[in-house]
């Protein structure tokens, strides 16, 4: 006998179990297309779940602390949590106010300078060639890392924790702009050529309108970034805020003050992209914005 | 006749990429009257496009000649051209009615006037009482008759369409047929129309122009005596088989 090979042998096919004939009845069919919309909530439902899961969680983190026994210092209550507002010595109105003007100034500084430089690079390919992957490389620098160094060119307080929001949302900015200003269906610019149209009504009446979507969706990137920047640089040296507030209690294991600012971070952080939000929905039509 | 509105003589185009540069149109020699709608038929990539653009002066050419206009009817290209493309490219920031107006904008024409104009053509084009939708409240055979309304609205001498059905479902490419026929008919323009449909190019053209590929060639030019306006039943008869035969046989498919 030779060899064997791979394939010789004749596979085992499994004997399959003879199908019962059962006798048809359409009326009897369900509608699959149905049966799915019919489980398909409407738009107040949706938002009366998305209510529910919210408050669900909050219902959550109250049964844990309760049943569990949780001491106060590991995990606060909801009730322990909000109490902590009314702790005087923690200036809550003051924190507030810095953290938020730090995170709006870094963000608003970015959304003008990122924009700005993403106009340039599309009125001056040369420039955009130039820069854009040094841009990229300095994008891989993790911007955390630059806090120390800002602590030490700028001091530290509320212009340099914006600096640091801003240093964060830049990227996301500058980066989806300028490829929004690049994306031009090349058939619109034949008939914009056709029609002998100058590269400024190009500009404003094709490019900028249609890079839009990509403004707010780096926008919207940016808007989440711009939070966590400014928090950071606040843990590494400031003398307000929120994220002081928070080194300043951690000392003291006031967990519930902790979570409360962590919340209110939060909120402004909510507050901050449902602005984006609204912009984009009065300036960008539904089908023209990006998902 | 006298002078025809469209002269090619000779027009030989080749496109320089990376590597060896490709000849595009080795030799393209036709004429079209004022108020011809012609069709330029041929398998992809045997240069209708390209053809096309140099006539809307997009491309330049490497030899012979391009005359657009003539002495009774004077051509101004950045004003007497209307283009079509196979997709609508509606801007989708804008109503129906301001994308019919792009062209006019561009131009500087006055905004009143234009903007009843629009009106008209959207009423011309079968989409009364859209004006104020957005593009994608409209289906893709809606946003191409916007797209033709728009190429209209400056009041062109000569409409450039590439394809402009290409993307649409078989029903609708015939209604659209009928429909730029009759759009041909009351807006009284010169149309060229490149296509790759063999059918279409006949029924709608008074004129076909057929383009053969590799290398890149004008394999044929005739008229199309069909009476206007064209049915649909005409698809079926002896003479439209006789033109669709003889489009075949040359692009090899007889």
């Amino acid at each position: 006998m030779g060899p064997r090979f791979r394939g010789d042998e004749r596979m085992e096919l499994p004997q399959l179990a003879p199908t019962t004939r059962l006798p048809y009845d359409a009326r009897e069919v369900v509608d699959l297309r149905e049966a799915t919309l019919a489980g398909h909530p409407q738009a107040l439902e949706r938002y009366a779940l998305a209510v529910l899961s919210h408050i669900g969680l909050v219902a959550a983190w109250y049964l844990f602390v309760k049943l569990g026994e949780v001491p106060k210092f590991v995990m606060p209550s909801p009730y322990e949590t909000v109490h902590a507002l009314l702790v005087p010595n923690y200036r809550w109105p003051e924190n507030i106010a810095v953290t938020t003007v730090e995170i709006f100034a870094g963000y608003i500084l970015a959304v003008v300078f990122g924009i700005g430089a993403a106009l340039l690079f599309s009125w001056f390919r040369w420039l955009e060639m130039a820069v854009m992957p040094l841009l990229v490389s300095l994008n891989m620098i993790p911007k955390v890392a630059l806090g120390p160094l800002i602590i030490v060119w700028f001091k530290y307080g509320v212009g340099p924790n914006a600096m640091m929001a801003f240093a964060i949302c830049f990227f996301p900015i500058v980066l989806t702009t300028a490829r929004g200003l690049r994306e031009v269906e090349p058939d619109l610019l034949d008939l914009v050529h056709t029609l002998r149209g100058s590269r400024w009504q190009l500009f404003t009446k094709i490019q900028l309108p249609g890079a839009l979507p990509y403004v707010f969706s780096g926008m919207k990137v940016a808007a989440i970034l711009a939070v966590a920047g400014a928090i950071v640089g606040e843990f590494l040296g400031s003398d307000r805020g929120l994220g002081y507030l928070m080194l300043q209690v951690q000392v003291t294991l006031d967990t519930a003050a902790m979570f409360m600012a962590v919340i209110l971070i939060t909120l402004i952080g909510v507050v901050l992209y449902a602005l984006v939000l609204a912009l984009e929905r009065a300036l960008v039509p539904r089908d023209a914005r990006l998902a | 006749m006298g002078e025809p509105f469209i002269h090619l003589a000779g027009v030989q185009k080749t496109y320089r990429t990376q590597g060896a540069p490709l000849l595009a149109i080795s030799e393209a020699t036709f004429d079209v009257e004022t108020g011809e709608l012609v069709s330029l038929v041929g398998p992809s990539g045997c240069g209708k496009t390209t053809l096309l653009k140099i006539l809307a002066g997009l491309h330049p050419i490497d030899s012979g000649t391009v005359k657009i206009g003539s002495a009774t009817q004077p051509f101004d290209p950045s004003r007497d051209i209307g283009m079509v493309f196979q997709q609508p490219l509606l801007l989708k920031w804008r109503r129906v009615i301001d994308n019919v107006l792009l062209p006019a904008e561009i131009l500087g024409l006055p905004m009143a006037q234009s903007r009843a104009r629009a009106r008209d053509l959207l009423a011309l084009v079968g989409l009364k009482g859209k004006e104020a939708m957005y593009p994608y409240e409209l289906s893709g055979g809606m946003q191409q008759r916007a797209a033709i309304a728009r190429a209209l609205i400056h009041d062109p001498k000569l409409i450039l369409m590439d394809e402009p059905f290409g993307a649409l479902d078989a029903l609708t490419r015939e209604k659209m047929n009928l429909e730029l026929l009759r759009i041909w008919q009351e807006a009284k323009k010169t149309i060229v129309f490149v296509t790759h449909g063999i059918t279409e190019a006949v029924f709608l053209g008074t004129r076909v122009i057929v383009l053969t590929a590799g290398p890149a060639r004008m394999a044929d030019n005739f008229r199309v005596e069909l009476a206007h306006p064209r049915t649909l039943e005409m698809k079926t008869g002896e003479a439209f088989g006789e033109y669709t035969r003889r489009i075949y046989r040359l692009l090899g498919m007889e």
